[in-house]
């Protein structure tokens, strides 16, 4: 093993398909048009000295170390800048070149720090670099003239000097090392779109200016870490770099956050992680990350980590610290004896969209397989579950459309119910790439998100009331239809013409129109109009949606309600369209494909279907239930009713993520075993009976599917911390219960993954290492994979339109309830939070906070800071007001990343009416000025206090 | 909210989805939903409650219901 280390062209590639020819030292080089002469150079093997250029960002043109001799012109232009041209004769080294550079570096040394060997880039810096490459031996004006290198000159104090910035909690700022090449301030505007770095000042004044000369910490930055990537020299260093040192070797893997799915480089020192850095061949992030993936991984090592297996018979108890094997055999007599005592179909389990999807194999296989019931269910249940009922219904596929790559040929996006630019930031900045080019964005958010306006953004916003989605997005298909906008060689050619019609004249109903229905949404006609109208008639339009839409009682409807429109536009089935559900945790799309949902097996097939059976029945070995199982709230009410007693929970907090809490609460007391495997004390664990420890993505061998279908690899750097990786606990656990798995490697679960699902027969660990990662379906008909679904025609063969009726929530304001609540994600931290809340990301974001309108602030008495008590029919908690005009009178909004908010108090049982996904983002609330935490706050923290105390286990003497 | 009644509601709000396709799709599209997403006990209880009269359930529910009771296997 070695570090990986891409090559870096120097300037970006170019995608012109017109090949130019021309000459570098002596070589005929053939290049894309518009191709520079330094990436054209570097092609051919000659690197040309450079400081200011990074094929990350476009060429600027202002170290001059770059300079090239070409025939026939004259002067020594920069290679950066000067495209290639028919027939160029270009030398790259000379007497005046060589002469030329030396100069240029020469003067760049001449205000640098020359502490190379104390320095934290030293083995990493390319300003060392090119004082080698051009044979710099001396600096002539010595270093007692104007500097920005010493605090102090001649005993004065030295006012261009700058003292370090240091208030990012992951990257230093350090001035007196800045070349000022602007390579931070470009990745800042050009990758990330941030826009928060400048240079202030003019010539020996230019200084890196993050915001208004403001610290790092204080400036809009977001910490993405593309400027210290792009950073050439010590000026902007990860702290980890500064206090172990350079890595000596790299592994790539995948994030463990969001659905996005970043490739990174683990760099590391021997088991040590020294850095995460974006991967340039990473095809979902391109190499860009944000703060999560690239900074907040030190939660994998944070002292709260639980790493030796425990027990207790009651929840009452403390926990007692015990080996695997007892562990083992502890809850496989705990299960087997629920289902002696109350029949085959009282135990069941969760799996994670966290773990990869070998482990979701497995956990699902013990259930279907070692329980003998089909109880299993995934988190996706509350988030995407919609998703897949609402696609699978009109397209025949569950899956997201695209690939990532495809927002490059997008003219308009749409964005419904979700927030990319905090809970998939690197999609975002991909978006904000294009939006700049050109492209128009629309935005359906009762919120005023990051994404409505940003830096050189600025989108059609409509604001709706929460809870109103399906009218919405009807009404933009009644202006399709009506105005004659909608593209009919399309649907029918495509669709089915006769379901079309009755779907058409079901949304041309006047009452569908957007003035008829602007008193339920609050959305302005005239602006629901026009967005229709883009959409349909802009070019490629692309409709990307989340959370906002599914976790509502007609979530699938608006699902359906989003595929008939991309439908009737033409939107599907090529690159820069489609419909995109943009899911929340990195391996949601793993989890569901894996058979993670209690009706189907893997590659989504029926559990009632007897050929399906048959063929795991014969690789089992076992002989399968096919009636469908109980799905999460189910399992809820079952318990509650005495008929669910034991639950295994792999890597999900259930407690804090599911909604109304005490609900959760009642239905995991009731419970005889609740055995909890994740790498934390969660807030499950509360309840819990058996915790086995887990591992963290650092630590085990596997794959994610994020959430553009891609399978790519997580890679194991160092030894699991607890001693086992997540999959070997779930062979072991089954063995205890008598049901064996034999693998000796992840790649061998893999390898029967694919034998059994027909959209994954051409996925296995050599592919993916040969290719880099692959989009299911990968199989005969498409052995590298499927970047864009449904070309030439639907997979369920003609697209089905469902008609949409728009139906009220039960969830209703009234004078005791006046408010609506809907919940969101904040960019620093992830879900519940059982990880950033324990990396230094807390800087950003130390507690959950209540948006709320000026004005129903004002009605209330409640000022900025203040605490509120929220309540709704389920129940009541506190937190601190945020008073902001985001959110529109009538709405209020919190995030749901700290256990101690417990927003889930406050949600209902209402659902989803086709998948019962939970409605988390309409509860009617209100809200009135408080003195501190709730009595139910209290005690639940109370109760969480005494349920985590340990007693270690005995020496055994 | 507890069992029959939760059940009741969970039928009617996939009633409710069907109800725009008219009667006639709208019945075995209610049928069909149940039978492919409900755990045998759920099943079992919501033809329970449907024999004991089946209070609250819309009309087509209680139609679908009725269909998908008949096309079972007897549960033991």
């Amino acid at each position: 093993m070695s570090l990986i280390e891409e090559i870096d062209y120097g300037t970006p590639r170019s995608k012109s398909t017109t090949m130019v020819t021309l000459t570098i030292d002596g070589n005929e080089v053939t290049v894309p048009e518009g191709t520079s002469i330094m990436r054209a150079a570097m092609d051919a093997g000659h690197q040309i000295p450079k400081l200011c250029a990074t094929d990350m960002v476009d060429a600027f043109g202002s170290c001059r170390l770059c300079v090239v001799e070409i025939e026939g012109r004259a002067g020594t232009p920069a290679s950066c800048t000067t495209p290639v041209m028919p027939g160029l004769v270009v030398h790259t080294q000379s007497e005046r070149l060589k002469k030329l550079r030396k100069g240029v570096m020469e003067l760049y040394i001449s205000d640098h720090p020359l502490d190379c060997l104390t320095c934290g880039a030293n083995g990493d810096c390319e300003l060392q670099d090119m004082a080698g490459a051009v044979g710099l031996r001396d600096v002539r004006y010595g270093y007692e003239g104007e500097n920005h290198v010493f605090a102090k000159s001649h005993g004065e104090i030295n006012a261009a000097w700058m003292p370090k910035d240091e208030s990012n909690p992951y990257f230093t700022y350090d001035p007196s090392k800045c070349i000022v090449c602007s390579r931070c301030v470009r990745a800042c505007e050009e990758v990330q779109g941030t826009f928060a770095l400048t240079i202030s000042g003019r010539g020996f004044d230019s200084r890196v200016s993050p915001g208004m000369s403001e610290s790092f910490l204080g400036s809009e930055c977001v910490s993405c870490g593309a400027c210290v990537q792009a950073c050439p020299t010590a000026t902007l260093t990860e702290k980890s770099v500064i206090e172990i040192g350079q890595p000596e070797h790299s592994v790539v893997t995948t994030c463990a956050y969001c659905g996005v799915g970043c490739a990174f480089k683990a760099e590391m020192r021997g088991e040590e992680v020294v850095r995460m850095v974006p991967y340039k061949d990473g095809k979902a992030n391109r190499g860009h990350s944000c703060v999560k993936g690239r900074f907040a991984w030190g939660y994998t090592n944070h002292k709260e980590r639980i790493l030796n297996p425990m027990i207790r018979e009651r929840i009452e108890d403390p926990w007692k610290e015990v080996s695997w094997d007892e562990a083992f055999s502890f809850a496989a007599a705990k299960m087997r004896g629920i289902q002696k005592k109350y029949g085959r179909d009282a135990i069941g389990g969760i799996t994670s969209s966290r773990c990869t999807n070998e482990e979701t194999y497995l956990v699902q296989k013990l259930i279907r397989g070692g329980f003998g019931n089909n109880n299993v269910d995934t988190c996706a249940r509350v988030c995407h579950s919609p998703t897949g009922y609402g696609l699978s219904q009109t397209f025949g596929t569950s899956a997201g459309t695209q690939d990532f790559d495809s927002v490059e040929d997008t003219d308009v996006a749409v964005i419904i119910g979700a927030n990319p630019a905090s809970a998939h930031p690197v999609f975002a900045s991909r978006l904000k790439k294009r939006l700049r080019q050109g492209a128009k964005l629309i935005v359906i958010d009762p919120r005023r998100t990051e994404m409505v306006e940003s830096p050189h953004v600025k989108a059609l916003h409509l604001p709706l009331m929460p809870g109103t989605n399906v009218a919405v997005v009807t009404a933009l298909a009644h202006v399709i239809v009506t105005e004659g906008l909608a593209n009919e060689a399309f649907v029918r050619e495509r669709c089915d013409w006769a379901e079309f019609e009755e779907w058409a004249a079901f949304v041309a109903q006047p009452k569908h129109s957007p003035e008829a229905t602007a008193i339920l949404t609050g959305v302005d006609p005239n602006d629901l109009r026009e967005a229709a109208r883009i959409y349909a008639t802009g070019g490629n339009g692309a409709i990307y949606y989340g959370l906002g839409v599914t976790e509502h009682s007609q979530g699938s409807t608006t699902v359906i309600a989003i595929a008939n429109l991309a439908m009737a536009t033409g939107n599907i089935g090529r690159p820069g369209v489609g419909v995109n559900p943009l899911r929340g945790q990195n391996n949601v799309q793993g989890s569901c494909d894996m058979g993670s949902f209690p009706h189907e097996l893997p590659g989504y097939r029926h559990i009632s279907g007897d050929a399906v059976r048959d063929q795991f029945e014969a690789l089992w070995n076992v002989k399968l239930n096919p009636e469908p199982g109980l799905r999460i709230p189910n399992m809820f009410d079952a318990a509650i009713e005495g008929t669910f007693m034991g639950i295994y929970v792999q890597g999900e907090d259930i407690l804090q993520s599911d909604p109304n809490t005490k609900h959760v609460v009642a239905a995991l007391s009731a419970m005889e075993c609740v055995i909890v495997h994740d790498l934390f004390l969660n807030e499950t664990a509360n309840y819990a009976h058996v915790f086995l420890p887990g591992s963290s993505f650092l630590e085990k061998d596997g794959t994610f599917t994020n959430a553009e279908r891609r399978i790519q690899r997580v890679r194991k750097v160092m030894s699991p911390k607890n001693g086992m990786a997540d999959w070997e606990v779930t062979i072991a656990l089954a063995k205890a219960m008598g049901f064996e798995m034999n693998y000796n490697h992840p790649s061998e679960i893999m390898d029967e993954i694919a034998a059994l699902t027909p959209t994954f027969t051409g996925v296995s660990y050599a592919k993916l290492d040969e290719l880099g990662s692959v989009q299911w379906p990968c199989n005969e008909k498409a052995p590298e994979g499927t970047p864009v679904m449904h070309i030439g025609g639907f997979v369920r063969g003609k697209g089905k339109f469902i008609v949409t009726e728009y139906v009220a929530t039960d969830e209703r304001t009234g004078p005791r309830f006046p408010l609506l609540l809907t919940t969101g994600r904040i960019l620093s931290q992830y879900n519940v939070g059982a990880q950033t809340r324990r990396t230094e990301n807390v800087v950003w974001h130390a507690e959950d906070r209540l948006e709320i309108h000026p004005h129903d602030a004002e009605q209330r008495g409640v000022r900025d800071g203040d605490w509120v008590r929220l309540q709704s029919r389920a129940g009541e908690t506190t937190l601190r007001a945020e008073i902001t005009d985001r959110v529109s009178p009538g709405v209020v909004y919190t995030t749901f990343h700290h256990p101690d908010t417990q927003a889930n108090v406050i949600t209902t049982d209402y659902s989803d009416w086709a998948t019962n996904c939970p409605e988390y983002k309409v509860t009617a609330v209100q809200i009135s000025p408080s003195n501190g935490p709730s009595d139910w706050q209290k005690a639940y923290d109370e109760q969480a206090r005494h349920s985590r105390r340990i007693v270690p286990a005995e020496a055994a003497e | 909210m507890s069992s029959p009644d939760r059940l009741v509601y969970m039928a009617n709000q996939i009633g409710t989805f069907f109800r725009s396709q008219g009667h006639d799709k709208a019945v075995p599209g209610i049928a069909d939903h149940i039978k492919k997403f409900w755990d045998p006990r759920m099943k079992r209880a919501i033809f329970a409650h449907l024999d004991a009269g089946g209070v609250g359930l819309e009309p087509d529910v209680r139609e679908a219901l009725t269909s998908l009771k008949q096309s079972l296997p007897a549960t033991p």
